[in-house]
């Protein structure tokens, strides 16, 4: 296995140990080091690597990096709120501080380009220098020629550099519609159910023999591999519930070698981490303490639904959902007196068998909303400054949407953001029947 | 000021120095205008001094109510900043989660700003210094956000990259450059720091440091005051930044929410918020909030400044159908106070008992005469002999005074805990006949003679069915409300409270053969029983239930249901000695806030109304006399606008500009004086064009009309009704 890396100009006892630190990713490993060559050897200009989360991208190329000794930049591409701490950040690390100071205020690419070979004229490149840009997929949101130039950086700068950027997204979603450099992709595949198993039972408990982790990890992966295949989330898991697995063999009821009872006794503890903490309705620190304390199911996040609102902001908020999936048509219907016997046969257009709900809300006028609000309101109602505030205080609470633009002070348009049963509940708070009003429910 | 421009827009005059207005005291305000200046000075200084003792009070009451979520929020923090360091197997091969804390707060934004003030004074002072708090409004990218947490961190300018700052790049550019806008640079910061206070601690011994180590490393708190309003994409960015940096450093999140913690779940994708480690806080709910606010402030004797029922409605309202907000009605509260103590000249003697009998004494013949016009005193007058003593005789005047003010604070001694007990009777009463909160009691009680009520009658009528248990454990919680009273009259009211429990206790021990007197009526029931059976006629039901009803009544009582009788009568005798509203009481004018119109017109602004009223009848607001016109109609002397307004009023959908034109030309003219005769009149000059023309921009600005394409030359009228 280990002799799988091996390229003349390493460092043979290096590079043994980073193939050590690199379970089942030998491949992708050895493929990456050939592509890289020799240290001073120049490599190919970008290279694309892509694969799903936790499937070792960024850990292969940290190893590499780092017990090679290589000169490399690595950045994220989510911390890059402007260009210019890109820049800043790579001339720093390869020129030091001086040369990031050179570059002027909200640097442009050739600003960039243009320090970037002055100093590399100074100071050229014995080995290959890698910049390594994580989240790539970001870069299509920034500059157009940004990631165009980043392909050809080497031929640019003219010096030993090469871009790595990583990826979720395949190539394919990235290239431009002008076109630009083909980097060399390089996928790295998930890790298999027993590549899993294998990684996993590395990182073993100091003071519980291998075997034994290892078929807690068995039984972990047997619970959550369905579900999750995210290496970061299973090691999260598996420390989680690790106390619990041994709690058995610590009080002596089961001997560590006794695999069926082990699994009789953290199952059930498993199953409920699956609807709970993994899916971080509790949190992992609440999680830990009710394995410890044995506490009664904590209520998770998603269950606390309940919103306490004001009279008339219940009121309005009732008048928006009507507004949003009832058409405006059917208004005289629902909120006049003497409307007259008016079937819903008669309103039916062609198109329009399909229920409002399942199209989702329709934005509606402010004067539409207001009309609303009088009618379905019980008692006489001053049009006061705070119904307005306490409309756009609804606003700011995700309830209502805002859909015309922010500019547009004359006639806003709104959007109701809120669920069926959210606003049942709301209404059965000031006893208003709201399905009676419902076009869809008539 | 004017321009020399040609071009309309908006122009900024930077204020001379020269011009500075000399500021003026609170004082001068209060006595400008204030009724009855010369007792002015002094009800500005009761004035003051009430509110200040309001302030603390509340102030003391929210951190109080707070203290509880700020300690556990405390507790989370340190504990968080402990366990970071533990190099145990479990959290090493844990994923570090940032830890968070999601505050969920209640919808009455206004009132967080407080909370999340005293949170972060209390965190900086116990826990760490590092504390930024950021509101959504102020981030609108994810470069702004770093910006802000940057800045209120390391408490330093911060470049963004930007061009919004060019100017400050030219004042200061060494410093701009110096630090830039990422967390690294925080990293950086924050590694000196904690060196840095590791270094300047010399009096610590090297091994005290080392088990200090967690202290050494204070959390970087950062508050999300209302993550509601945050742009998630931005939020999910900063967060995974944030990620990125949690094992150099020690951040934490609080979340302000104000809806439900499920919002984080909106907001957040899984990818995430699984690296968040989200503990959730309740706080307490508004309404709790506001009913011990009420009972510290309105229902007690200690301030005697007192609104009246109407007033207390309004401000209850306006909480429980616009804002929930507990700093508004404080803040209601204050305007009432500032408004009585204007308005009302003899509020010099709305102050402590003692301080009033002096104020009494110092009251000029002005202030007598007005006591004299009271309604209160007047109704008080009719029921003594001595009349025109009281009416003539100033000094005497004065000792009645002094007399009928004890009165009034005894009275307010003694209806309190009155108040209370007849709530803590009435408030597990099925259906509430009373009300739930004691505030609507209150209210009940500021009205009318509460014993008056069909309300309380049934609930009389529902405390005589109550079982023993409850009758005892209800009459003793009575007793306990009774027993700090300082007052004669509250002390007898316990005694014979006390008696009556006493009995009643008594007759647990006495009991002793109940089953001869409880087998008379079971067997009478299972009588009704089967006659209940037999028939189903509603009429029928209701009657014989009247008739079992009777003969229940006929019966003779036992000694338990005497006992009970006795002791809701013996409350019923309290509620009618003391509950009494305080309209019958003489003087109550000087305690009393009665305006409810006023503070429903500062506090609950109605824009439209005003604006109508003011263009229908300018005199309102103008107040000058030549535009006094009768009802509905408008003076031809009145602002062009108003003019253009009543003549728009006259029209239907769409209005006719040039007929419109014409009309309100014909008006001008006529109150220019012009003789109506003459051909001159309504002829359209070009003056009265133009302000012909700017009246209608203001009407169109104001939303009253708007430009149509239907028809050329037409408007269309925005609102409806008028003429």
């Amino acid at each position: 296995m280990a002799g799988l890396l091996e390229l003349p100009g390493y460092d043979e006892e290096r590079l043994r140990r980073v193939s050590e630190q690199l379970p089942c990713r030998e491949l992708q490993a050895g493929l990456l080091l050939s592509l890289m060559g020799q240290p001073q050897q120049y490599c190919y200009p970008s290279l694309f690597i892509y694969g799903h989360r936790a499937s070792g991208k960024s850990h292969v190329l940290n190893v590499f990096m780092k017990d090679l000794e290589l000169p490399h930049v690595t950045v994220s591409c989510v911390e890059c709120v402007s260009v210019a701490l890109l820049f800043e950040k790579v001339l720093q690390s390869f020129f030091g501080g001086n040369a990031a100071s050179l570059l002027p205020r909200s640097p442009s690419l050739s600003d960039f380009v243009r320090i970037y070979r002055q100093q590399s004229s100074q100071s050229p490149a014995k080995q290959t220098r890698y910049i390594v840009m994580e989240k790539a997929e970001l870069l299509r949101d920034g500059d157009v020629n940004l990631l165009p130039t980043l392909l050809r950086l080497q031929e640019l700068v003219k010096d030993n550099v090469s871009v790595i950027l990583l990826s979720e997204i395949v190539w394919d979603k990235f290239r431009p519609n002008t076109g630009c450099f083909e980097p060399l992709l390089l996928h790295f595949p998930d890790y298999s159910k027993g590549e899993l198993q294998q990684i996993l039972s590395t990182d073993r408990h100091p003071s519980y023999s291998a075997e034994f982790y290892s078929s807690y990890i068995n039984m972990l992966l047997g619970v959550f591999y369905p579900i999750c295949r995210d290496l970061r989330e299973l090691r999260h898991l598996a420390a989680l519930n690790f106390s619990k697995f041994f709690e058995p063999v610590a009080a002596g009821k089961v001997k560590e070698t006794d695999t069926h009872k082990l699994w009789k006794y953290i199952e059930p503890h498993l199953k409920k981490a699956m609807q709970t903490v993994y899916l971080r309705e509790v949190s992992s620190l609440q999680w830990e303490q009710m394995a410890e304390h044995e506490t009664g199911a904590l209520r998770g996040l998603s269950a606390h639904t309940h919103v306490e609102l004001p009279y008339y902001s219940k009121f309005l908020l009732i008048a928006a959902y009507l507004a949003s999936y009832n058409p405006a048509r059917t208004d005289k219907r629902f909120f006049l007196k003497h409307h007259g016997k008016i079937r819903k046969t008669n309103f039916l257009k062609k198109n329009e068998k399909t229920s409002n709900h399942l199209l989702g809300p329709k934005p509606f006028p402010l004067d539409r909303l207001l009309a609303v609000f009088y009618s379905v309101v019980d008692s006489r109602v001053a049009p006061t400054a705070s119904i307005f505030s306490q409309i756009s205080s609804l606003v700011t609470l995700q309830l209502l949407t805002l859909v015309s633009h922010d500019d547009q002070l004359d006639t806003p348009k709104y959007k109701c953001a809120v669920s069926l049963d959210f606003i049942s509940a709301i209404s059965r708070t000031v006893n208003f029947d709201i399905v009676k009003y419902l076009y869809d429910f008539l | 000021m004017a321009t020399s421009s040609f071009s309309r827009g908006c122009f900024v005059f930077k204020p001379s120095a020269k011009k500075k207005k000399m500021t003026v005291g609170p004082e001068r305000y209060f006595t400008h205008g204030s009724e009855g200046s010369e007792s002015s000075e002094v009800r500005f200084k009761i004035c003051l001094d009430l509110w200040n003792k309001v302030k603390m009070e509340t102030e003391a009451l929210q951190d109080e109510l707070n203290r509880n979520i700020l300690d556990s929020l405390l507790e989370f923090t340190r504990k968080c900043s402990s366990t970071r360091d533990h190099s145990d197997w479990a959290s090493q091969m844990r994923a570090s989660e940032i830890p968070t804390a999601a505050l969920v707060l209640g919808v009455n934004i206004p009132d967080h700003d407080m909370t999340f003030q005293s949170l972060s004074d209390l965190l900086r002072h116990s826990v760490t210094p590092h504390v930024a708090s950021l509101q959504a409004k102020e981030c609108g990218a994810l470069k702004h956000l770093m910006k802000r947490v940057l800045e209120r961190l390391m408490g330093a300018v911060v470049a963004v990259g930007d061009e919004e700052e060019e100017e400050l790049q030219q004042t200061d550019p060494e410093l701009q450059k110096s630090v830039h806008c990422s967390l690294t640079a925080l990293c950086d910061w924050y590694i000196s720091k904690t060196k840095k206070s590791s270094c300047s601690a010399p009096g610590k011994k090297r091994s005290s440091s080392v088990v200090d180590g967690q202290h050494q490393q204070p959390p970087v708190v950062i508050i999300f005051k209302d993550l509601e309003a945050f742009n998630s994409r931005v939020l999910q960015d900063f967060i995974l930044i944030c990620s990125r940096y949690i094992r150099r450093l020690p951040l934490m999140f609080i979340f302000g929410i104000a809806t439900s913690p499920s919002t984080i779940q909106h907001m957040l994708p899984n990818s995430v918020s699984s690296l968040l480690c989200i503990e959730l806080f309740q706080s307490l709910s508004c309404t709790q909030h506001l009913t011990t606010v009420i009972d510290k402030l309105i229902l007690t004797s200690s301030f005697p400044f007192k609104l009246s029922g109407k007033v207390m409605q309004v401000l209850v309202s306006i909480f429980l159908y616009h804002d929930f907000s507990v700093r508004n009605f404080i803040k209601g509260f204050q305007l009432a106070l500032l408004e009585h103590f204007h308005s009302q000249p003899l509020s010099s003697l709305c102050c402590r008992k003692n301080e009033a009998q002096l104020n009494v004494q110092q009251l000029g013949p002005a202030d007598l005469e007005r006591i004299r016009q009271l309604p209160s005193f007047k109704r008080y007058l009719k029921e003594q002999e001595e009349q025109d003593n009281l009416m003539t005789d100033d000094s005497h005047l004065k000792d009645v005074c002094q007399k009928l003010i004890k009165g009034l604070h005894k009275y307010h001694k003694n209806y309190y805990p009155i108040l209370r007990c007849l709530h803590c009777l009435t408030s597990s009463l099925p259906r509430y006949p009373l009300g739930k909160q004691i505030r609507e009691l209150h209210l009940i009680c500021l009205e009318k003679n509460v014993w008056e009520s069909e309300d309380y009658q049934s609930a009389m009528k529902l405390l005589k069915m109550l079982a023993k248990g409850e009758l005892i454990s209800l009459l003793q919680t009575c007793a306990e409300v009774l027993q700090p009273v300082r007052s004669k009259k509250m002390k007898n009211a316990l005694v014979q409270l006390e008696e009556l429990l006493a009995k009643l206790k008594l007759l647990d021990v006495a009991v002793v053969g109940p089953a001869a007197a409880e087998v008379a009526p079971s067997v009478e029931e299972n009588l009704t029983v089967r006659n209940l059976q037999k028939k189903t006629d509603l009429f029928q039901l209701q009657k014989m239930l009247l008739e079992m009803n009777e003969s229940r009544r006929s019966k003779r009582m036992s000694s338990f249901e005497i006992l009970r009788n006795e002791a809701v009568e013996f409350v019923d005798s309290l509620v009618k000695n003391h509950l009494s509203p305080p309209e019958s009481k003489p003087l109550y004018e000087v305690c009393y806030y009665t305006s409810s119109a006023t503070v429903r017109r500062h506090l609950n602004a109605t824009p439209r109304t005003s604006i109508q009223a003011a263009l229908s009848s300018p005199y309102s607001y103008i107040q000058n006399d030549s535009l006094k016109t009768e009802d509905g109609t408008v003076s031809n002397a009145a602002p062009d606008i108003c003019i253009a307004y009543k003549l728009h009023l006259e029209c239907g959908r769409l209005i006719n500009l040039y007929d419109w034109l014409e009309a309100y030309s014909t008006v001008v003219s006529a109150a220019e004086g012009s003789n109506p005769d003459s051909d001159g009149l309504g002829k359209v000059d070009e003056v009265k064009h133009a302000r012909f023309i700017r009246a209608v921009s203001e009407l169109e600005f104001l939303g009253f009309i708007k430009a149509t394409r239907k028809k050329t030359d037409h408007v269309a009228r925005l609102t409806w009704g008028g003429c």
